[in-house]
């Protein structure tokens, strides 16, 4: 979404804050939240929003998880292979909530985690050993091994602030997808064990089986996942309220001063990174039955930046907020996937951010317009210069039949000129950012413009690349225009 | 000792690439005590831009200006494209978070890393480029020291890399400008009561840092032939490694850990094995940090409250 919502300028840095040594006194919700109870809900659904808010945790828990039990019969079949994959998003979202969102550790290795227990699954549960271990068996024992591999990195960096905690993980992800690449024999033991598979990966892995109920159908898996969401979620709650969430949010927020209050730091940091990576290894177990498979591919860092980004968009630390994260960034690539409904998301997302972003309404209908007649012009010029740029055929769908006739769909050449079309409209999104009043409008024009022009020719295509590029985007912009996320509680600084 | 010599060569060689990567790294996190991520990216990018420049000037194989003249072209375009790509991340991406929690610049720094990455390959595509550098410089020309015979690019890497250091070195010590990013580096808030102009420095760094990451992209270009879009991720990463190896904030501290990390990896790969690389340069880390956490060449900063 590089076209129209990167971060407005904040108010100049305050001379006293500096970076390193916080001179305040602390960070606080509370204080934050202190204002909003005066604002009431207003419009149709206020009613409705109120009695929600009055509901007890517990309560919304159940409209959402009776909710999520209709998915099946609401679907086709393959949706339901999507909901799975939302669902499994979900739970690493909720495990690396309470590492991120919780104790305030980055942790880079999470997707190591979770394709350690995925692996871990699959060696002791296909004919890669063979073995083929009872599930009520194996899943104590990989969650016991995944939460203590935890342990494990989070000492080597226990001595370490913040920084280094992140890149030591990042490191241990990268090597533990190169370790199942390339160890697939070990070297000093046996020549014969083919533990990882290599590049191949396991194939074959056993479905979840217990005591002789197998699950081995997509509904059966979802409404397994479902339930045990709905356990993890409660088991967060309560420990999100307990004496030790409390004390992860407290590190979280001032190391030194929780210290102060003889809150065992180290340990509650190395706590939580076990909680996570049990999490974590625990999901993977899940992931290698459902897939039937496991292989190196899935545990790259660009399923570690979706995890983020899911947690990152509904609010690290709120578990609804989490939900919503991974509900939205799980689905988005399916939509994606489809050129007639990833248009549709495209415009509707690049019409809302210009609504919310450009505030006087006569400057909006200024923008909407200018970027209408811009079109025509542009396309007139062309035609009568260079009849080569009319000439390529649209992608399907309503939306792009329709802006046939006015966005340039080239023929020839499309590659540079989009190439030419992308930096310019990201210099032109990056400029709005810092100019005001009607400099704004005139900026923004040719801006949409190219956007538009950039997605239409390319973009449509190539829904893997839109999606790395829109988290990307997503990360930056989130932390610059709203680092608390959706629904996740704003913290004000006290000084 | 000819195999050790050659090895050695190549640790040089690869050990100049993220010095000169690591300085970035080190000048950033010493001002703003932000691990840029997105730094490899913008390594990436310079080597880009000097294939962009090579292509545009016709070619290896047939270039239209003298090659002394192309080679110094192709290090001034990445130079402009990387500290362009370096001051507009800071400037949008960074500078808004100045006062924020100390997770929040990482967050968005990988984001920033993610999204050049995209763009990258949505701009170059996912394939390989090289640089044909042998058809640039033939390869016997070079000079011969004992019983190898260097490569004149290999030569030019280090003695190039040797020169901004030098150049680097001076300027932080001698310049107003150089002196005002220690001034910074060592206590933000002081060096702002003394009336430096802190924004001014920091985007100084940034152009510096990013500048020499364009020069290291087009060094590692020429040497080993192959840039492809996601070349900075890793490259970023051995760096870093070598930033909090020498010392974290430590100019001098980059250049020693950029070399060590270069040997061990040239050495790694000549004697043991290349499937090994990344294994002997995390373990490298985790073992400084484990016996001096603050780095060979870094001093422990006392955090008042």
């Amino acid at each position: 979404m590089p076209e129209s919502s990167h971060p407005p300028e904040t108010p100049p840095p305050d001379p006293v804050e500096g970076g390193e040594a916080p001179t305040g006194i602390g960070v606080d919700e509370w204080v934050a939240r202190s204002g909003e109870s005066d604002q009431g809900y207003r419009g149709l659904t206020a009613p409705a929003r109120r009695a929600f808010d009055h509901l007890a945790p517990g309560w919304r828990l159940a409209i959402a998880a009776l909710a999520a039990a209709t998915v099946p019969y609401l679907v086709k079949p393959g949706g339901v292979r999507i909901a799975i994959g939302i669902l499994i998003l979900a739970m690493l979202a909720l495990g690396l909530n309470v590492v991120v969102g919780w104790a305030g550790l980055l942790d880079l290795g999470f997707v190591a985690f979770f394709g350690f227990g995925a692996y871990f699954y699959a060696i002791v549960a296909s004919e890669q050993l063979p073995a083929h271990w009872p599930t009520w068996i194996a899943l104590p024992i990989i969650v016991f091994f995944s939460g203590a591999l935890g342990v494990l990195v989070s000492l080597a960096t226990r001595r370490l602030v913040g920084d280094y905690l992140a890149i030591l993980t990042l490191f241990f992800s990268l090597i533990f997808v190169e370790i199942v690449r390339n160890f697939q024999r070990l070297p000093f033991v046996s020549e014969d064990l083919n533990l990882t598979g290599g590049p191949n990966g396991i194939p074959g892995v056993d479905p979840w089986d217990f005591f002789g109920f197998t699950i081995n159908t997509f509904n059966r898996h979802y409404y397994v996942l479902l339930a045990l969401i709905v356990l993890l979620i409660i088991a967060l709650h309560n420990l999100s309220s307990s004496r030790t969430g409390r004390a992860w949010r407290a590190i979280r927020d001032d190391v030194l001063a929780a210290e102060h209050m003889t809150m065992p730091v180290n340990n509650l940091m190395l706590l939580a990174f076990a909680a996570g990576a049990a999490i974590a290894g625990f999901t993977g177990t899940i992931f290698a039955a459902v897939t039937v498979g496991v292989f190196p591919t899935s545990f790259t860092l660009v399923f570690l930046i979706t995890i983020y980004s899911a947690v990152i968009l509904g609010g690290s630390g709120s578990i609804p907020g989490v939900l919503l994260g991974a509900l939205v960034i799980g689905y988005l690539p399916e939509l994606l996937r489809s050129p007639r409904l990833a248009g549709g998301l495209f415009y509707f997302g690049l019409l809302v951010a210009l609504v919310l972003l450009i505030k006087p309404r006569q400057r909006l209908v200024a923008v909407l317009g200018g970027v209408v007649v811009f079109g025509y012009a542009v396309r007139l010029v062309a035609a009568a210069i260079w009849p080569d740029a009319i000439t390529g055929t649209a992608a399907e769908g309503f939306i792009s039949r329709l802006l046939d006739g006015w966005v340039l769909i080239l023929g020839e050449n499309v590659r540079i000129i989009t190439n030419v079309a992308f930096i310019a409209a990201i210099a032109g999104a990056l400029a709005v950012t810092v100019v005001k009043g009607w400099w704004q409008v005139a900026v923004l024009i040719p801006t949409i413009y190219l956007g538009i022009l950039v997605w239409e020719n390319r973009l449509v295509f190539q829904p893997s690349l839109t999606r790395q590029l829109l988290f990307g985007a997503l990360l930056v912009i989130m932390m610059a225009v709203r680092p608390q996320g959706l629904l996740g509680k704003k913290r004000v600084e006290i000084t | 000792m000819e195999f050790f010599l050659q090895q050695t060569l190549n640790g040089l060689t690869l050990g100049s690439v993220y010095a000169l990567l690591a300085i970035g790294y080190s000048m950033v996190y010493g001002i703003l005590k932000l691990l840029n991520f997105a730094h490899g990216e913008v390594y990436m990018f310079g080597a880009f831009a000097g294939y962009g420049v090579l292509t545009l000037l016709g070619g290896p194989a047939s270039p239209v200006v003298p090659v002394w003249l192309l080679l110094i072209l192709m290090f001034a375009g990445s130079m402009v494209v990387s500290s362009g790509i370096g001051v507009a991340m800071e400037r949008f991406a960074y500078r808004p978070l100045r006062n924020s929690s100390r997770i929040a610049p990482l967050i968005s720094a990988i984001g920033v890393s993610f999204f050049l990455q995209a763009s990258a390959l949505f701009l170059f595509s996912a394939g390989f480029r090289t640089y044909e550098t042998p058809k640039l410089i033939d390869i016997s020309t070079g000079v011969t020291v004992g019983p190898i015979h260097v490569w004149l690019v290999r030569v030019l890497v280090i003695v190039g890399t040797a020169v901004v250091m030098v150049a680097l070195t001076l300027w932080v010590n001698r310049s107003r400008t150089g002196k005002a990013v220690r001034a910074v580096s060592f206590d933000r808030e002081a060096a702002e009561m003394m009336g430096v102009d802190v924004n001014h420095v920091i985007v100084v760094t940034f152009l510096i840092g990013s500048a020499l990451a364009g020069i290291s992209g087009v060094m590692t270009a020429l040497v080993f032939g192959r840039i492809f879009h996601f070349m900075g991720f890793i490259a970023g990463l051995k760096a870093f490694t070598a930033a909090v190896v020498g010392g974290i904030g430590s100019i001098p501290g980059a250049m020693l850990g950029g070399l060590l990390i270069g040997m061990a990896e040239a050495y790694t790969t000549g004697y043991i094995s290349s499937t090994f690389q990344n294994l002997i340069v995390f373990g490298l880390l985790i073992l400084v940090l484990l016996i001096k956490p603050t780095g060979l060449l870094g001093k422990a900063q006392l955090v008042k409250v």
